[in-house]
């Protein structure tokens, strides 16, 4: 029976179909040979190198946590994409949306997997840095590297930011009014930041409530209809964009580095 | 029980909490000969090994646990947007001892001249296929896992729905930026809000091109990297860390501090009233009022910080970092001290605060200008 379905499968593997699917003809690699044309043939796999040092796929020495932060901003991208099919970015439908995914969804888990997937990958990610930190990996060749993971860290914490405007409830509304109202400190740029005052030709002012640093962000006097749009536009649209590119960058830079980081 | 709650709440007071903690860290991460002595002479050193992760391990939980039965404690701490921080402060402590005991091992071979344990294992090479897709995999559903049971177990929070008119006491940012709000209390919005940031995002950039120790690659050590490992360690677990558990756990209505056991009652008065430098300097000093010239009234507190910049800049080239300054370069060092001294300059301002209520050292509001 058994051999018969190994049979069966191997059968499958060979048609023309799933050949054409894998480049290697889909078959579970056995020998060396073939474990190191899978990872050259696959496009997904293709992002590892064939051998790496032993010591780098010690959790002690790397924790997974880059891995991690990744697949954790795969599920984040899944889960905010199911999301965004009952989300109106409306101060009329907003709330009553978010709401209904609470109350309304069997079994609904997702607004639950995507608020704490962001607030796991800010802990991921600051684990991540600290553990590049401690083993010495920022030095040269890979200053550059950990210049564009500190990008990915503020990334990270500006989708955070933007997110959490988008229940459109109290919490939601304050936590962001704290942070807007710090841009309106902005030296030269906002309101009631240094030196705002002294751009003004006789009486008029070029920086006011109407045009400034929180104006900017807010995309209004105070957080309403505008706010949520521009935070819902950047939340799901800018920032996942520009950080996915910033990834591949990170990635593409590990490997071209020379690899994980190692003793001499 | 009541008199030891009340203990710990007096004790948790940032102007006791931060100076201890500021004292033991310096003892417990020995950046010299003369720490390191009393490291040993406390088997502060210990604490990376075995028994003792187990102990910082045990020591929290026993914290956290007791601190349970209290309900002011639950209150806060089991809020939903809260929990994360609960996590993070076990994650960071857990990761802490993985990284120093590592380094503790490590650095014990490097005195008897051996290679770091990493250089022994990263002379053999693996296949990536399967040794490393399988623990990939591993974590990916470990992971998956976590999260499912976390959402099935707590509910996403979501409040009353959004109204400018009423607003609650206090307004928080989500916890990772409590670190920033916390700042509030001691720094104008312009400082904490904007410039501190934008310091802590250049400087964390900065670090590749500012640190030309370039040895110690690619293994966990502490001996040969003492300066750079203490100023990091400072930053993230003191400046950062501590700051944000500090405004998440620790300050209720007003923002005003409440202590661990402390019930959030928002009648609470706090009685201080803070004084900028040139008031006291011409008010209570001279007994004079606020001279009317903005120049002639701040001289004072900008004389002050300019002392700060450049002669405390000077005097630590001279003394301490001599011979930092002489391997880093004239270029490297300046950004290193510059950025050392904006970094120095928040628990200095903090202590300031608590013992003089200095609010302001210079304060022109006409401009929005403060420090
Ligand atoms: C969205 C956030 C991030 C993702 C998804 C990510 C992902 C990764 C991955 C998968 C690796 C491979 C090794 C490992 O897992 O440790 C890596 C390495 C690295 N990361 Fe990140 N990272 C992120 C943020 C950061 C941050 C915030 C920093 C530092 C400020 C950073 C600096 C580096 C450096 C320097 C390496 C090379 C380490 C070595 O060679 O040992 N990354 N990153």
């Amino acid at each position: 029976m058994l051999d018969k379905l190994k049979k069966l499968l191997e059968n499958i593997r060979q048609t023309q179909f799933v050949r054409s699917i894998f480049r290697m003809g889909g078959g579970f690699p056995r020998d060396v040979r073939q474990r190191m044309f899978v990872m050259l043939n696959n496009f997904f796999m293709h992002l590892h190198p064939v051998r790496i040092p032993k010591h780098a796929i010690k959790i002690k020495y790397t924790w997974c946590m880059g891995g991690l932060s990744f697949f954790i901003f795969l599920v984040l991208a899944v889960t905010g994409m199911l999301l965004m099919f009952y989300y109106r970015p409306t101060v009329e439908f907003a709330y009553g949306d978010v709401m209904d995914m609470n109350e309304q969804v069997p079994l609904g888990i997702m607004r639950e997997i995507h608020r704490w997937g962001a607030h796991l990958m800010i802990i991921t990610v600051w684990l991540h840095m600290f553990r590049v930190f401690m083993t010495g990996s920022y030095k040269p060749p890979r200053e550059f590297n950990w210049v564009i993971g500190v990008i990915l860290l503020l990334l990270t914490m500006l989708l955070s930011f933007t997110g959490y405007l988008l229940p459109w409830d109290q919490l939601a509304i304050w936590g962001i009014s704290v942070g807007s109202n710090m841009a309106a400190a902005s030296p030269f740029a906002g309101t009631e930041g240094p030196g705002a005052s002294l751009l003004k030709i006789g009486s008029i002012n070029f920086v006011h409530k109407g045009a400034d640093a929180r104006f900017v962000l807010i995309a209004g006097r105070f957080i309403g209809e505008a706010a949520l749009v521009r935070f819902y536009v950047l939340h799901c649209v800018v920032l996942p964009f520009t950080i996915m590119i910033f990834m591949a960058v990170h990635f593409w830079r590990v490997r071209k580095d020379g690899g994980i980081s190692k003793p001499l | 029980m009541e008199a030891i709650k009340n203990f710990i709440n007096a004790c948790a007071v940032p102007s006791r909490m931060f100076p201890v903690i500021v004292l033991l860290f310096f003892f417990v991460f020995p950046v010299n000969s003369f720490f390191e002595k009393y490291n040993k002479l406390f088997f502060l050193d210990r604490l990376w090994t075995k028994k003792g992760g187990i102990f910082l391990f045990s020591t929290l939980t026993m914290f956290l646990s007791i601190g349970m039965l209290d309900e002011n404690f639950r209150h806060t701490v089991s809020k939903p947007d809260n929990l994360p921080i609960v996590g993070l402060i076990y994650a960071s402590l857990f990761f802490l001892w993985v990284a120093l005991s590592q380094a503790r091992e490590n650095d014990l071979r490097l005195e008897k001249n051996e290679k770091p344990k990493e250089w022994h294992d990263s002379q053999e090479k693996i296949l990536v296929w399967p040794d490393l897709v399988s623990i990939e995999l591993i974590a990916m559903l470990f992971a998956l896992g976590f999260l499912f049971t976390w959402g099935i177990l707590v509910d996403a929070p979501l409040e009353e729905p959004a109204n400018l008119a009423t607003s609650p006491n206090p307004a928080k940012a989500p916890w990772y930026f409590l670190a920033l709000q916390e700042m509030l209390v001691y720094f104008d919005p312009a400082l904490a809000g904007v410039i501190f940031p934008t310091l802590i995002v250049v400087g964390l950039m900065a670090i590749p091109y500012i640190d030309n120790n370039h040895k110690a690659t690619g293994y966990y050590t502490f001996k040969e990297r003492k300066l750079a490992i203490t100023i990091f360690l400072f930053g993230w677990i003191i400046l950062w860390l501590f700051m944000m558990v500090i405004g998440t756990i620790l300050r209720g209505p007003n923002w005003n501090f409440y202590g661990p056991f402390e019930y959030w009652d928002p009648h609470k008065v706090e009685a201080l009233t803070n004084i900028n430098l040139s008031e006291y300097l011409y008010v209570i000093g001279l007994n004079m009022g606020l001279p009317g010239n903005i120049f002639i009234r701040e001289a004072p507190g900008i004389f002050l910080i300019s002392l700060y910049f450049i002669g405390g800049g000077f005097l630590l080239t001279k003394t301490v970092f001599k011979n930092l300054f002489k391997s880093l370069g004239p270029l490297r060092y300046s950004f290193f001290l510059v950025l050392l001294l904006f970094a120095t300059s928040l628990p200095i301002k903090m202590t300031l605060r608590w013992l003089f209520n200095l609010k302001y050292i210079v304060s022109i509001p006409e401009f929005f200008f403060n420090i």
